[in-house]
């Protein structure tokens, strides 16, 4: 990795707020992160921990009504994304930073042909003529490994099955060759087998046009070979950063911990196979945010947890954690 | 070749049997449809005898002949004779081409200001709750009085009758519009192409402009259908085409004075209304079926 060049998207101290009628409650609270050139990292979280929000922000898609950034910076090349006028976010949008949907089925326009709609980003983003799109679409889609792409460039999304559709749906994100790409949950609506397809093809796709990748999954198994590094985020907040290896190798938040333990086919060092799996719920957004969020689901909460607040801090290179615990509990 | 059973079809050979999705399949799938195989060849076959009405017709249907007056159909005149002598045939089949064409000139009026204004409406909300008001507004006028009023105020004829229908019209194609680009545009598609840098204006016109065609077609029917009626009511009551050209509605209304020593003159332009709003009507709720891919399936 670059690690000594600058990143090139960084978010710092990242704070999105949902309005739900009167009042607003933190949906992204404080997250930091930085991303260097064709690095890849995980964001794994439960369901509504604020991963696909945090994903949101970075493009600037937010339902304006409904959230919005209070403070914080996603700075990409030099500007900050999260002051950046809607037009010249546009312009970044689908040629610099691109997008994955989690539903292949509904992300395509059912009226256009597969083809068309890869070669639209590319005439808009590129200004290419309406042939050399098309030319640059049939070539995305053999990219991506669709069989016969010439023909099938020209058939509509119905008549592809879902795999075949989120193949579509990456050339679509890749068609401007952009330097970030932001897959939420790309494998979620797939079959099994199709996930590992997917998720082989992205990658060995983020290796040759050596773009930097940003997967949110709530699936750690999905994480264990991709990416190089892992981002865990509860409750809108970011709880624990590290490799990959050393993440899995030895957890050091009791959430992070958790779903290890809750993931099938893992050895674990307890000799036990059941599964165990972490009580409760995350809190809605509405809870107060008193304190660690995770404490009332902590099997080693203490009373300071429920008061107080931890940091994040480092506890060995490369691998910080936000738990009032990690040091005592930390490998065992 | 013997074609093997569908289910062992590999994708290709069945989308190259049926590619969905395309203005020819549209028409085949129309075609399979009865019901609406029924009212599109209904209508073809009205609108035929209007347009070779020259043609079909040997009588000239303003020619006055009162020694024929009031003849019941006979070989001679196939439906008829009216009160001053003229040939009925004549006359219903030149009044279809009238008739036709205020219900097809409305229905495409309607569609295109509806579905611009609807398009907007759906789109902004600002415009929205301006729009929508306006559009409350114009549907509290009742539409019979409104086309009484213009008629006496510019007087009858084509246009008038077209603007006096379409007006109160209009609000309803706005509505249907806007309803359906209200979904529109909660579609993951939607955001997806917004995550691509998509502009507002490309979004509208290039993924929901095609998508919120469906039910306007299906709307534009029924307002066919619903602005021959129209026209034959206000031309019943006086308030539509001048007398001296013949319409449907014209007829009907120079007939009811001998309703009970002709029927004919009345029943047979009734009948011609009545089959065109039918076939219309018809034809609306295949396409309706048939362009919702809930319902599509089972045709």
């Amino acid at each position: 990795m670059t690690a000594g060049s600058a990143p090139i998207l960084a978010i710092e101290a990242l704070e999105t707020r949902v309005r739900v009628g009167q009042a607003s409650f933190p949906a992204v609270d404080g997250v930091s992160l930085s991303l260097h050139h064709g690095e890849s990292l995980a964001i794994v979280g439960e369901s509504g921990c604020g991963k696909s929000m945090l994903a949101l922000s970075v493009m600037g898609l937010l339902e304006p009504r409904v959230a919005r950034i209070v403070s914080g910076r996603v700075l990409f090349d030099g500007a900050d994304l999260a002051r950046l006028p809607e037009r010249r976010l546009r312009a970044i949008r689908g040629r610099d930073i691109s997008m994955i949907f989690q539903e292949p089925m509904s992300s395509l326009n059912p009226v256009l042909t597969v083809g068309r709609q890869v070669a639209e980003v590319v005439r808009q983003h590129e200004g290419l003529s309406p042939r050399a799109a098309w030319e640059r679409a049939v070539e995305m889609l053999a990219l991506v490994q669709i069989p016969d792409p010439r023909s099938r460039a020209g058939e509509f999304p119905h008549q592809l099955s879902g795999g075949m559709r989120q193949r579509v749906l990456i050339a679509i994100a890749l068609a401007c060759a952009p330097r970030v790409l932001l897959a939420d949950e790309p494998t979620t609506a797939l079959d099994v087998t199709v996930q590992a397809q997917i998720l082989d093809l992205i990658l060995s796709l983020q290796e040759r046009l050596s773009m930097a990748l940003v997967l949110i999954t709530h699936d750690l198994a999905v994480v264990a070979e991709t990416v190089s590094r892992v981002i865990v985020m509860y409750a809108g907040r970011k709880i624990e950063e590290a490799a990959t290896t050393a993440l899995f190798a030895r957890p050091a938040h009791p959430y992070t911990k958790g779903l290890l333990g809750s993931l099938p086919s893992r050895a674990r060092a307890d000799g036990t196979r059941r599964l165990t799996a972490i009580r409760g719920v995350v809190p809605p957004l509405s809870a107060l945010r008193r304190g660690c969020l995770f404490a009332s689901r902590c099997p080693h909460a203490v009373d300071r947890c429920r008061v107080e607040a931890p940091e994040l801090a480092p506890i060995e290179t490369g691998h910080v954690v936000a738990c009032w615990r990690a040091g005592e509990l930390w490998g065992r | 070749m013997r074609s093997l059973p569908r289910a062992f079809r590999t994708d290709a050979q069945t989308s190259a049997v049926k590619p969905t999705g395309t203005f020819a399949t549209t028409l085949s799938r129309l075609w399979r449809n009865p019901t609406a195989s029924f009212g599109a060849a209904l209508l073809v076959l009205l609108a035929g005898s209007a347009v070779l009405a020259p043609l079909l017709a040997l009588h000239d249907p303003l020619a006055l002949v009162p020694a024929e007056r009031l003849r019941a159909p006979s070989h001679a005149h196939l439906f008829g004779t009216d009160m001053l002598g003229r040939d009925l045939y004549a006359r219903v089949l030149h009044g279809g081409r009238l008739s036709l064409t205020v219900g097809i000139l409305t229905a495409v009026i309607c569609s295109l200001i509806g579905l611009a204004i609807g398009l907007v409406a759906g789109f902004s909300r600002l415009a929205d709750a301006l729009i929508m008001r306006v559009m409350d507004g114009i549907m509290a006028i009742p539409g019979i009085l409104l086309a009484i009023a213009l008629a006496t105020i510019v007087g009858g004829g084509v246009s008038t009758i077209v603007l006096a229908i379409a007006v109160p019209e209009i609000p309803v194609v706005v509505r249907v519009v806007r309803g359906v680009v209200l979904t529109l545009r909660e579609q993951t598609y939607v955001e997806a192409a917004r995550s691509l840098g998509t502009r507002p204006g490309r979004i509208l016109i290039r993924h929901i402009l095609p998508n919120s065609l469906a039910p306007l077609v299906v709307q534009a029917t029924y307002i066919c259908g619903l602005a021959i009626l129209i026209e034959a009511y206000l031309s019943f009551l006086g308030a539509g085409i001048p007398p001296e050209f013949p319409s449907w509605g014209n007829i009907m209304a120079e007939g009811r004075g001998f309703v009970l020593i002709a029927e004919w003159i009345i029943l047979i332009p009734g009948a011609f209304v009545a089959a065109t709003v039918l076939a219309l009507n018809l034809l609306g709720d295949a396409l309706r079926d048939m362009l919702d891919p809930r319902t599509r399936r089972t045709l």
